[in-house]
């Protein structure tokens, strides 16, 4: 019993750190750089991938038994582009102002790589509870993600963290920030960290495996 | 949205350079990162997608008469995805008949294609802007064309590149979005050059 908590707990990580759709794998990369120009945005448009992403691969995992091989990729989009369009008009009923702030990128949820890519890589393979679990975990690894780029760009772009001026009157936005330009760099910036950190832990294995065969 | 006076040569500079649907409205990402690394594949996946965008711009411009005569216009979106997802299948056993070597060069970006935002991305603001016959054909060209225009010169760019020293840690998608930021930036001189 434990050992199995942990290990969903471990496959739940998994979307969060070590397969992190944004920063490790590099999908979805349309909406992430469109809409971040605020925290805001960033969040509603994770919580909405998060819903399309968790709903498709549960019906995907239900259905899986069902589906024949040869048209799994055009059910799969149709499954998808129905939650999409929930979505859709979810929005549309809670907030006009969201609405028109995401524009045509709640549509485009649909071809966000991440959502086919969980459909056909695990989905369609596994029972309900890990389909699920892992679902979760990436939506929330992608909705971090998104929301990293959208409260840096809105720091710097805007001085300002979901609406609240942070620096005074005084401050000058670096304006480049929330223009497209701005939305490159810093997901660029963000993958070196990755990538930095990823470098000084190999280094740090491999010296210890060093020092291991020493003693 | 209201913009029926926009003339087809604005249309045309504006989805081409001053609004390019890859370095400004971040559509058309994944192909744009992973198929630039050579110019010689940039090109056809370039003109592929274009010709994809044409005939899901002229379908989307066909669907959306007859799901308004209908009154089904929630199923836009589902109509829009599966008439681009047949496109692309033809395209793709066109390549396959003509020319195999391409076919494999391009590998798994072929298929992908159906999910190449700017692809879905061109019906969408099509009908969001309410283009007529005309002006989608216009849009839909533009766009290719700027998406193709954006894919070769990254690719150009990373050529040069492959021969230079680069940080091991700046390399590979890092590297290239920094590229795309500055192209990016070069791309915002063109704003308002459409009207």
């Amino acid at each position: 019993m434990n050992a199995s908590t942990t290990e969903r707990w471990d496959e739940f990580m998994e979307g969060i750190w070590r397969q992190n759709p944004l920063f490790v794998m590099v999908l979805g990369l349309c909406p992430a750089l469109a809409v971040t120009v605020s925290a805001v945005n960033a969040l509603s448009m994770g919580l909405a991938t998060t819903f399309v992403l968790t709903c498709s691969c549960v019906l995907v995992s239900l259905l899986r038994k069902l589906i024949p091989k040869e048209v799994r990729i055009a059910t799969y989009i149709v499954i998808i582009a129905t939650f999409v369009t929930v979505v859709d008009y979810l929005i549309q009923a809670i907030s006009l102002a969201l609405y028109d702030a995401l524009g045509a990128f709640i549509q485009l949820i649909v071809v966000n790589c991440i959502i086919l890519g969980r459909a056909e890589a695990h989905a369609s393979k596994n029972p309900l509870l890990p389909t699920l679990i892992n679902a979760l975990g990436m939506s929330a690894g992608f909705t971090l993600g998104l929301f990293a780029l959208g409260s840096v760009r809105e720091i710097l772009g805007a001085g300002a963290f979901f609406g609240v001026s942070l620096f005074g009157p005084d401050f000058q936005p670096w304006v480049v920030m929330v223009l497209p330009p701005g939305g490159f760099f810093v997901l660029g910036a963000w993958l070196l960290i990755f990538a930095a950190i990823a470098r000084r832990k190999q280094k740090k294995l491999a010296e210890q495996g060093v020092g291991g065969q020493n003693a | 949205m209201g913009k029926m006076h926009e003339t087809a040569a604005q249309i045309f500079i504006n989805a081409f350079l001053a609004n390019n649907f890859v370095l400004a409205m971040f559509l058309g990402l994944c192909p744009f990162i992973g198929v630039s690394g050579k110019l010689e594949t940039a090109v056809p996946m370039g003109v592929a997608s274009t010709f994809v965008m044409l005939v899901a711009s002229l379908c989307a411009f066909g669907i959306n008469i007859l799901l308004a005569h209908l009154d089904l216009e929630f199923l836009r979106l589902i109509a829009y995805i599966v008439i681009i997802a047949s496109t692309v299948q033809l395209v793709e056993m066109v390549l396959k008949k003509y020319s195999p070597s391409l076919f494999r060069a391009l590998g798994i970006y072929l298929p992908l294609i159906t999910t190449n935002c700017a692809v879905l991305g061109v019906a969408l603001f099509q009908t969001a802007r309410d283009y007529d016959f005309i002006q989608s054909i216009t849009f839909a060209i533009g766009a290719g064309a700027g998406f193709t225009l954006a894919l070769v010169l990254m690719a150009s760019v990373r050529e040069r590149l492959q021969l230079s020293d680069v940080p091991a840690v700046a390399q590979g998608t890092a590297l290239s979005l920094m590229l795309a930021g500055i192209l990016s930036l070069a791309f915002m001189g063109f704003a308002g050059l459409g009207g």
